[in-house]
This record gives C-alpha cells, structure tokens and sequence, in this order.
C-alpha cells in the first residue's frame, strides 16, 4: 500500500510559513519571564535572540520535511509521530518569539491563564471521548457545561456550599446527557440533530430561569462562594510548573485525576473494554452477552456528569456569578479537542490545553500592544480541526459505530 | 441516519401539530412557574384555589395572547396600520428563516448534514454588503449583484464543504460546526479592517448599504418587510421544482437514500457532494442578503442572529418539504414576532422561544413520545 504524500505536504506547507518568518521576523530579542513569587529559586529574566530561534526552527523544519518526503517517497513508510510533534513545536516556539519581539513574554502567567481556560474545555472532552467511544455522538458538550455551570452557582449560592455545588452540576451534566442518550438510544433519534438542539434548549432554559429567578434576587440566587486556590507543598514551588498546575482550585485537581482516571477506565479495565466494544461493533458485543444499552447509557451519562463538573469552573471556580451563554461556545471546542485528540482522553487533554494557549495568547499579546489580530488566534481551534478531520495530519476516525443507533434484532 | 431521513420526510403533519402543541404547554408551564401571582397564590393554593387558577390563567394566557398580538393581529392597537403590523412583521422574520431552512431541507433530503447555516449566512451577508456598500451602479444592475454576490458568497462557503467531504472524507458536521465559528470570527475581523468597517466607526460596524441595492420595502418604510419575501417564495418554488422535477434533483435524493448504489448506477458522488452543499450554502447565503439587503442594511457581528438554529429547526419541522419548510418558517416567523411583544407586554422573556423551538424538534424528532405524550393525557382525563 502506498503511503499517503498529505503528511509531508502539510510538512512543507509549514516549512514555508517557518521560511517566512524567519525573513520576516524582526531582529532583536524576546525577554522571556518565567519566575514567580512562590518559587523555591527564583530564575532571572532572560533574552532570547529571535533570528537564532528562527533560524534553528527552521533547520527542524527542514530536516523534518525532507525526513518525512525521503520516508513516504523513497522507503515508503509513515512519518514518525515525534517528527510532527518536534516539527509543530519548533513552528509554535518561532511564531511565539516573534510575536512577542522586543517586549517581555511572562511565560508563566501566560500558561496560567492557559490552564485556566483549558480546565473546561478538558472536562467537556472527556465527556465526548466517552460518550462517543461508547457509540453515541455528543455535539450537547455546551449545554452539559452550561447546565453545570447553572446549577452549580444557583444550589452554591442558596446552600453556601461548595460541595453541593459540585454535586448538583455532576446531576446537572448528567441530566441534559440523560436526556441525549434516551434520544439516542431509545427513541433513534439522530444524535447530531438531539445535540444542537439540547444546546440549545439549555441555552433557552438557563436565560429564562436567570431573566426571570436569578436577576430578580441576584445576592439570593447568583452569588456563590468560590473555591479557593490550593497551593499544593514542594510541588507548587517548582518554577513555571509549580504556579502553573499546583496552585489551582479543587476543580483543577479533579479534572488531573479525571483524565487519568478516564484513561485508565477505557484502556486498562474490562469496563473499559466493553466500552469501547460497543462504540466499533454494537452487534458483536450483543452477541457476547454485554448489554449495549446499559453500557452506553452508563458511559453517556458519566461523560455527562463530568462536563457538568468542567461546567462548574465558570462559576465555582473562575467568575463567581453565573452569566448568560457564559459557556460561550466552550462546548463545541472541545469538541474540537476530543476529535484532534482521537478520542483520547491524554491527547485530547493536551489538545485542550493547546486551544486554550491559542485563545489565552490573545490576552497577552492585547497587554504588550500587539497588532496580531485576535481574531486569527481564536480562530485556530477552529482551523486545526477542519484541518484534522481532512486528514492533511495523519488521517483521524471516531469509532466506527459513533453516531448509529443500535436496533436490537 | 437514513432511517432518520426517511422518518422527517415521511412523518405525517398531524403529529407535527401534536408536537407544536406539546410543546407550547411545556412553554406555558414555564410562563406559569415563573409568573409571580402564580407563585405567591399558590403559597395558599389550600385555602383558596380559585385564586391560584385564576392567576394561573392569567398568565399562560396572558403571554400567548400577546404573542397572539405580537405575530399576527393586535387587535388592541388604535390605527389599522398598528393593527397589521404583527402579521408583517412574522413575515419579516419568517424570510430570512424560510430560505436558510430550504437551503437546509436540501442538504438533508440529500443525506447531508448542513449544520453551517450560520456560516454560510454571514458569507452571504458579506458579499452582498460588500457589493451593496461599495459598489456605484444603477438600481437595476446594483440590485442584482448584490443579491448574486450573496447568494455566490453563501454558496461557495457551503461548496467548500462538500469539496472537503467529497476530496478528503471530511465529516460535514464538524467541518460547518467550525466553519460557522470561523465565518463569525472572519466578519468580526473584517469589520475592525477597512475593507468593511465604516469610516470613522469605533465599533464593528459597516457603512449602510447603498439604496440602489436594497430590496423594496413594497408597504412603506414603517413595515419592516421587504422583497426578499418574494425572493423567498420564489426559492420555495424553486427547491420543490428542483428536488420533485429535475434530474439533478434526483441525483440529490439518490444520493440521501443510498450513496453506494447511487454510486453504481453512475451518479459522480464527489461532484454531487458539492453541488448538494454550494446549493445549500446560496440559498442560506440568500438569507444573508435578505438581512443585509432588507431587514439589517448595515452589517453587524449580529447579521446571523439565530437564524442558523432557527434554519434547523425550521428544516426539520418542515421535514425538509419545501412546502413544509415554508409553512414551519412561518410559524417560527411568528413566535419570534409574537415574543418580542410578550416580553414588553408580560414581562415574559424572548428566550421561552428557544424553549418551545427545541421542544417542537425533540417532539418531531421521537414519534413515539409525542404519542406517549398525548396518549398518557388522554387516559388521565378518561380516569378523571
């Protein structure tokens, strides 16, 4: 079989925007500030010469094309996964150099803010990995967030507890997945239309409720407590790692050990296993006696609860108020980050945590002035998973019985 | 999914109606629970029921009566133009609305998922804005290449899709999920650059289109509805004409109902892909140019408001029938005329829309609990 020539394409297509910037990018240096308060050592400031940064990504680039072209072309192999990922990475750190030429990129502050705007976009594509690895398609990411996000900051704000919270957006995220799997399982719906529509059903719901409850009584109803940060020892005082993931609320932890968890439970366990059975092959895990239905209910609704959990980071964790559509289309990227991801709980992680730097550099490019229009930025999820399902980067598919009822016969 | 097809456009209306029903109780429920008399006399619903029923009544009706107002007669309003007003004003919205969800109820009765209405409509609006702004010609030329630009705009955005699907695989649902949240993106860009934000403007806004390519606004300027509901009946026409009578018609639903033996019986399932999606995407870009051309005049971030969604819903309710599109646009036409007035008459907010617009696809969408639904109220009353 011959291999497909879309990686080292793609492969060129990026060497040229390297080529690019590297005779376009200005000369001088990038002050990087990686240290922070907390830290155990501090590490000074330092410069960074963008033209020798430029110079050396491109030479990656090159050498990465020309890898990848001489292995499909020649030897007819695939190009290595650590071959693209070195590749993007040298593309990302030039872009980053450049943009932030002759001013100070605080490094660490930006991967907070990253994080931050990650952690919800991590729960949401932890919901559809296991949703659509059990066989059913969840476009009802934003309304299980949104419902979280609701009901979180409604029961905080009337019982002044955090926990309970927390459990009523896991009830929450669970109820509107509930909902997208009867659809689904049950009545056969489609499960693309049920979930644009439970979107916005919670869409309608939640404005209304907030419209005519929530603003009549703001301290009453819409005023939880929020968690507060939790420094963890030692680790927190690592430098950029510590700030960055060890002094976060208890949600940022849960969601830590959700992704390993989730993980763990679809690829190391016999539930995992029958999971995963019933999401490529419906018929076939019948016929060995697992129960489909039950088994995508259950997965479906965990999926559900977790992304009410990620909901509760809105409001719980980050603004302390709940807002109308404050998801603001969280939903659909993570989406996004669930299918770049593969359907992989880790690699969707990270491709949350990368959408949520693209939309975060947005913010510190605003505060050192730059012209680079924010709008390109936000758009990037977007973009990379258009580009991710055309397959221009190794080629992607769901599991094969994902979005296909399952008529018992 | 073809299954799925099969069950929207085979469905009988009668459990279309049913499901409208089922769902402007839920509605009413909702109005009820949030009314306040409701709630302070259900405090004493013991001692003196009558009161609560009473405010009960009240406010259910009270709300779908200014809804009544609101789309399709007031008969409360002084002058005869008052009185008329609702009912163009559901026409109003129901244009943009219709056509996007032709353009839907196409990709649909040929087995694809458009979810990018949005998109496709903001493309759309872009064009023909740019056209409509920038251009200097007589009304006779100006006019129609606006709506030409839009309607290419729309349908080039949507072609891309089907090039995507048809070259790479790529699944439409995703790609026009993201492609509607580029197209939002794009416009909001080109609105901050000269190339459409209005001289001297500090907000993203466009300079008003020109009056030479306007759609004539047949009842006065006071009515808010223009030609492109001409331009919509035309398109229903035009989509029964081209889904019932032509060939390439056929090739479309041959596709939807089996693309494997489309393929073998010769029909070039790639190009077809294409043609499916551009058709969609010009109609809904078509519905860009009613809003930018007719209702809006200037283009904003909020050109596509909801339409996108209500395009869905009204493809689905239609059960991708142009006719039935057409009449299921008409009545989302309405509810979105008729809340404006419930939430300045009663207090009740627009958003109850969105309720009672994904209830009513839930409902359609699962025959057998619109009739468990009715079947369960029906024995209940045979009890009491």
């Amino acid at each position: 079989m011959k291999q497909s020539k879309r990686t080292p394409i793609a492969l060129l297509l990026m060497t040229i925007i390297g080529a690019w910037l590297f005779i376009a990018a200005p000369s001088g240096l990038t002050t990087i500030n990686i240290s922070t308060d907390s830290d155990i050592f501090k590490l000074p400031d330092f410069g960074v010469n963008i033209a020798l940064i430029c110079a050396s990504a491109l030479a990656v680039q090159v050498a990465g094309f020309v890898g990848s072209a001489y292995l499909v072309l020649a030897r007819n192999r695939k190009t290595p996964r650590w071959v693209v990922i070195a590749f993007a990475a040298a593309l990302v750190i030039e872009i980053l150099v450049s943009l932030f030429a002759g001013k100070t990129m605080t490094f660490t502050s930006l991967l907070q803010g990253s994080l931050a705007l990650a952690v919800p976009l991590i729960f949401g594509s932890l919901a559809g990995v296991l949703s659509e690895r059990v066989g059913v398609v969840n476009i009802a990411i934003e309304g299980q967030l949104l419902a979280g996000a609701f009901v979180s900051a409604l029961v905080t704000s009337l019982s002044h507890n955090l926990l309970a919270g927390l459990i009523g957006a896991l009830i929450a995220g669970a109820l509107v997945a509930w909902v997208l799997a009867v659809f689904a399982i049950k009545y056969v719906v489609d499960q693309i239309i049920v979930g644009v529509v439970l979107n916005v059903l919670v869409i309608g719901l939640t404005n209304f409720i907030f419209s005519t409850l929530m603003v009549s009584n703001l301290p009453l109803f819409d005023q939880p407590d929020r968690f507060p940060t939790i420094l963890i020892p030692l680790l927190g005082q690592i430098p950029v790692l510590g700030p960055v993931l060890f002094n976060q609320t208890l949600i940022v932890y849960l969601m830590y050990i959700a992704v390993a968890v989730v993980y763990f439970a679809l690829f190391k366990t016999r539930w995992g296993l029958r999971v995963r059975a019933v999401g490529e092959y419906p018929r076939a895990a019948d016929t060995v006696g697992i129960n489909v239905f039950r088994t995508r209910y259950l997965s479906v609704m965990i999926g559900g609860a977790l992304a009410g959990l990620g909901g509760s980071f809105f409001t719980l964790g980050q603004v302390g108020a709940f807002g109308k559509e404050m998801t603001n289309g969280a939903g659909y990227i993570a989406l996004a980050a669930l299918i770049f991801g593969r359907w992989n709980p880790i690699y969707a992680a990270f491709a949350a945590l990368l959408f949520g730097f693209a939309e975060n550099l947005q913010y510190g490019l605003a505060i050192i002035g730059s012209s680079v229009p924010s709008e390109f930025l936000l758009m990037l999820p977007y973009a990379m998973t258009v580009v991710a399902v055309a397959g221009l980067v190794g080629k992607v598919t769901g599991p094969a019985a994902s979005g296909k009822a399952y008529i018992k016969s | 999914m073809k299954r799925i097809m099969k069950e929207f456009t085979g469905g009988s209306a009668f459990l279309s109606i049913l499901a409208v029903i089922a769902s402007l109780l839920v509605g009413g429920v909702l109005i009820a629970l949030s009314n306040q008399d409701v709630q302070t006399t259900a405090t004493y619903l013991t001692a003196r029921p009558s009161d609560f029923f009473h405010a009960l009544w009240n406010a259910v009706f009270g709300a779908y009566d200014a809804m009544f107002r609101g789309a399709i007669f007031n008969y409360q309003a002084q002058s005869s133009q008052e009185m008329f007003k609702p009912i163009t004003e559901t026409l109003a919205y129901a244009t943009p609305i219709t056509m996007s969800g032709l353009g839907l109820a196409v990709a649909f009765r040929s087995g694809l998922f458009n979810i990018g209405a949005t998109g496709q409509i903001i493309f759309g609006a872009m064009f023909a804005g740019w056209v409509g702004i920038y251009v200097d010609l007589p009304w006779y030329i100006h006019f129609p290449l606006a709506v030409l630009a839009g309607i290419v705009g729309g349908g080039l955005f949507g072609a891309l899709v089907g090039f995507l699907k048809a070259t790479t695989g790529a699944n439409e649902v995703i790609v026009t999920i993201m492609f509607n949240y580029i197209a939002a993106l794009l416009l909001g860009y080109l609105l901050k650059t000269p190339l459409l934000q209005a001289p001297g403007a500090v907000n993203p806004i466009s300079p008003p289109v020109k009056d030479s390519a306007k759609y004539v606004f047949f009842l006065g300027d006071q009515f808010r509805v223009h030609g492109g509901l001409f331009a919509m009946l035309i398109a229903v026409v035009f989509v029964w004409w081209l889904l019932n009578r032509s060939t390439l018609g056929f090739r479309f639903r041959a596709l939807g109902h089996n693309p494997s033996a489309a393929k073998v019986a010769g029909i070039n399932i790639g190009l077809t892909y294409i043609l499916v999606m551009g058709i969609s995407g010009a109609l809904s870009g078509l519905a860009g140019t009613s809003q930018i051309l007719g209702s809006e005049q200037v283009l904003t971030l909020g050109v596509a408001a909801s339409y996108g969604f209500d395009a869905i819903t009204v493809a689905l309710l239609g059960r991708s029938n142009p006719w039935g599109v057409l009449f299921a646009g008409l009545l989302f036409g309405g509810l979105r005329a008729g809340a404006v007035t419930m939430q300045a008459d009663q207090g009740v907010p627009v958003d109850i829309v969105l309720v009672v617009q994904s209830l009513i696809v839930l409902f359609i969408a699962a025959p057998p609990l619109v009739r468990s639904i009715f079947r369960v109220k029906v024995s209940k009353e045979a009890v009491a």
